[in-house]
């Protein structure tokens, strides 16, 4: 039993050294290279971090513990007094703020979903928002249409999705790229049209569908109960968080990034790439469902604009922001993105914009023109987004 | 009968509207690969200037109407010719990033125009010839849907032209088939992207200002309806196809206004057809060929 165990230790032992010598020669290298050597140094570095990766992560529970006393932080905010000027519209355990937050962690939640697709398998969908709308709705005439419970009306309604996902994402997987992106548009377009065009009188038009709370638990009804809700939002962006990183840490997630870098390779490893990234489609479709469930008792209805190709947008914008690739950066951005948009909008109406002259009042008073400015700055000149750049920072750190 | 002439020529002209935009996209990703998310914001910016141009020259004459339409489609082309030299050109080679600054750029341009503009739709009209209607075997049609057709038919034509018999639409041609071999061969394809993506703004550009005789308002939301009807148009046609994307657009509008019309529900037969299109022949009804 030794002989066998030993032979792959033994060929694995020269590798990391291999591995070792050329990155210290290349640092040797780098230090007069100066300025000039950037380009193709990112790229070696970059590699090298994603190679030193794995024993990071084995080293320790490190990142579970930030996880873990992140939430902690967050669910104990409703019983604080906090105040953030500029940033936050009250204290803490105010109802106003609470729903400000609440709508930042499933903000956040959705943009994990997303960067399931996208970060992670590579898919760049627009047809995102497709699912979320189809959770808020769903549950929305579920529960407005029958006397089933509410668990069990969101259990129908999550089965539902799947299945529709599934569908979609069996029809729009058979191409690829940028076909991909603009089928899953249509599809999206398609449940947009359905939302606002209230056929047979279900999803009411464009005003939406309320919630009827009849079924619904006391407790999560009140202005007074916002706080819980608000403790629902946090747990379910604890749930999608934790269930992307098992995806991602499951042979599952392993084949579709494989599938990103390399579609061939996986197909000549025996492996069915359109089964894998359908799986994917479906569990982030699935996920964003959830999301929606949880958004339509947050905000007591369902409007067309959630299901609308600005949503996918909004998500994409999130993403890219926070950092493609990165799970914290996906949550950062889009809580930084809901942020933005709800200060920039106050921002927007205060004195001191109105008074400003019309080359800068114009601009300044629409929000989406500074979050997109801001974006197509991000794209141009910080590649990998708040997580890239914080990974820069490390890095330089560490090299010093 | 009346009524199948109308909803067939009103189609007809839905589609030279989604020809106008389809068009430009398809030679930009055919040539570049990029999905140009901005490609609404183009054609907005045409209507728009169009509609400015002929409230000062005077909205009703004609004179006006034609410095609407060229100013119009100038103005898409400029504004396409700018965002891809400063905004496409850095990221060369970059797809993803591409799209993410044309999307970037359809976020700013619409929110610009919301606020130069307001959200509301602007109600307008044209010669008084436009809103008045023709007879064509018993159905009054209205006369903006012959100059729409007219337009596409023109700007098609005038496209295939120049890609089958100038030396530009040779390198777009061959640009489209092998980009690699091209620029072995020691021509400089980048300067054909600029110019690919000027003609596909004039063309959405010209697309605007008509389309908003078509629909009879301008809004800031103008192009973005259309942009999603226009990638639909684009696949099932085939991306990189002129002459497929000019087929897809009657194929998808006529049916629409059809279902529009009988059924109430339009919009779904277009994804519909995208589906069937994409279960039957997924690379579109015609392959990547620039003409």
């Amino acid at each position: 039993m030794n002989t066998p165990t030993s032979t792959p230790t033994g060929a694995a032992d020269p590798a990391t050294t291999s591995d070792a010598r050329p990155e210290a020669v290349r640092a040797d290298d780098g230090a007069p290279g100066g300025a000039g050597a950037t380009g193709p140094t990112a790229g070696r570095t970059g590699l090298r971090a994603r190679l030193a990766a794995p024993p990071a992560r084995a080293r320790g529970a490190a990142p579970w513990v930030g996880a873990a006393v992140t939430a902690v932080v967050l669910a104990v905010l409703p019983l604080l007094d906090l105040r953030v000027p500029g940033v936050l519209p009250g204290p803490t355990y105010t109802p106003g703020t609470l729903h400000l937050l609440a709508l930042c962690l499933l903000y956040g939640a959705l943009a994990l979903s997303y960067h399931l697709l996208y970060g992670v398998a590579g898919m760049l969908s627009f047809g995102h928002a497709l699912y979320f709308a189809a959770g808020a709705y769903g549950l929305a005439v579920v529960l407005q249409r029958t006397d089933l419970p509410l668990l069990t009306g969101a259990a129908l309604v999550l089965v539902g999705a799947v299945v529709l996902a599934n569908l979609v994402g069996a029809i729009s997987l058979r191409v690829t790229g940028v076909s991909f992106a603009m089928v899953t548009l249509a599809f999206a377009q398609a449940g947009n049209v359905v939302a606002r065009r209230n056929i047979g009188g279900w999803s009411g038009g464009e005003e939406g569908v309320g919630l009827r709370t009849a079924n619904v638990p006391d407790w999560l009804v009140g202005v007074a109960d916002t706080r819980n809700v608000y403790w629902l939002a946090l747990a379910v962006l604890a749930g999608v968080y934790v269930v992307v990183t098992w995806f991602q840490r499951s042979r599952a997630g392993h084949v579709v990034e494989a599938t990103r870098e390399n579609e061939l390779r996986v197909r000549v490893i025996g492996q069915q790439p359109y089964l894998i990234r359908l799986l994917t489609f479906a569990v982030a479709g699935a996920l964003a469902a959830v999301v929606g469930m949880a958004y339509l008792l947050l905000q007591s209805q369902a409007v067309p604009t959630i299901s609308s190709a600005d949503l996918t947008i909004t998500l994409l914008v999130m993403v890219v922001l926070g950092g493609v690739g990165s799970r914290w950066g996906a949550v950062v951005g889009a809580v930084l993105y809901t942020l933005l948009d709800q200060r920039l909008s106050v921002f927007a109406s205060s004195d001191l914009v109105q008074g400003l002259p019309a080359v800068l009042h114009v601009p300044l008073s629409e929000p989406l023109f500074t979050l997109g400015t801001l974006f197509v700055l991000v794209v141009l000149f910080m590649p990998g987004g708040l997580a890239g750049a914080a990974a820069r920072l490390r890095q330089g750190r560490r090299r010093r | 009968m009346s009524i199948t002439v109308l909803l067939l020529i009103t189609g007809l002209g839905l589609g030279a509207l989604y020809f106008l935009v389809a068009s430009g996209l398809s030679l930009i990703y055919g040539l570049m690969g990029v999905l140009n998310f901005a490609h609404g914001a183009f054609l907005t910016l045409g209507a728009f200037i169009g509609f400015e141009v002929s409230r000062a020259v005077g909205a009703t004459t004609w004179p006006g109407f034609a410095v609407a339409v060229v100013l119009g489609a100038l103005a898409g082309a400029a504004i396409a010719a700018l965002s891809e030299l400063l905004l496409i050109r850095p990221l060369y080679q970059r797809h993803i990033e591409q799209v993410l600054v044309t999307v970037g750029l359809g976020l700013v341009t619409v929110a610009l125009y919301e606020g130069i503009w307001g959200t509301d739709p602007i109600f307008i009209s044209g010669p008084a010839w436009l809103d008045r209607t023709t007879s064509v075997l018993g159905a009054n049609v209205p006369n903006d849907r012959f100059l729409a057709i007219g337009a596409a038919v023109a700007v098609l034509v005038g496209l295939v032209l120049f890609l089958k018999h100038t030396r530009y639409g040779l390198v777009i041609r061959a640009g489209v088939e092998n980009r690699a071999m091209v620029t072995a061969l020691g021509i400089d394809v980048r300067r054909s992207f600029t110019l690919v993506f000027t003609i596909g703004g004039a063309a959405a550009g010209l697309g605007g200002v008509l389309a908003s005789q078509y629909f009879g308002y301008v809004s800031a939301h103008l192009g973005g309806t259309l942009l999603i009807f226009a990638f639909i148009v684009t696949v099932i046609g085939g991306l990189g196809s002129l002459t497929g994307a000019a087929l897809a657009a009657v194929l998808v509008a006529v049916p629409q206004q059809f279902a529009n019309y009988y059924l109430g529900i339009g919009d779904l037969i277009a994804v519909l057809a995208l589906a069937l299109v994409l279960l039957v022949r997924p690379s579109g009804l015609m392959g990547a060929k620039a003409a």
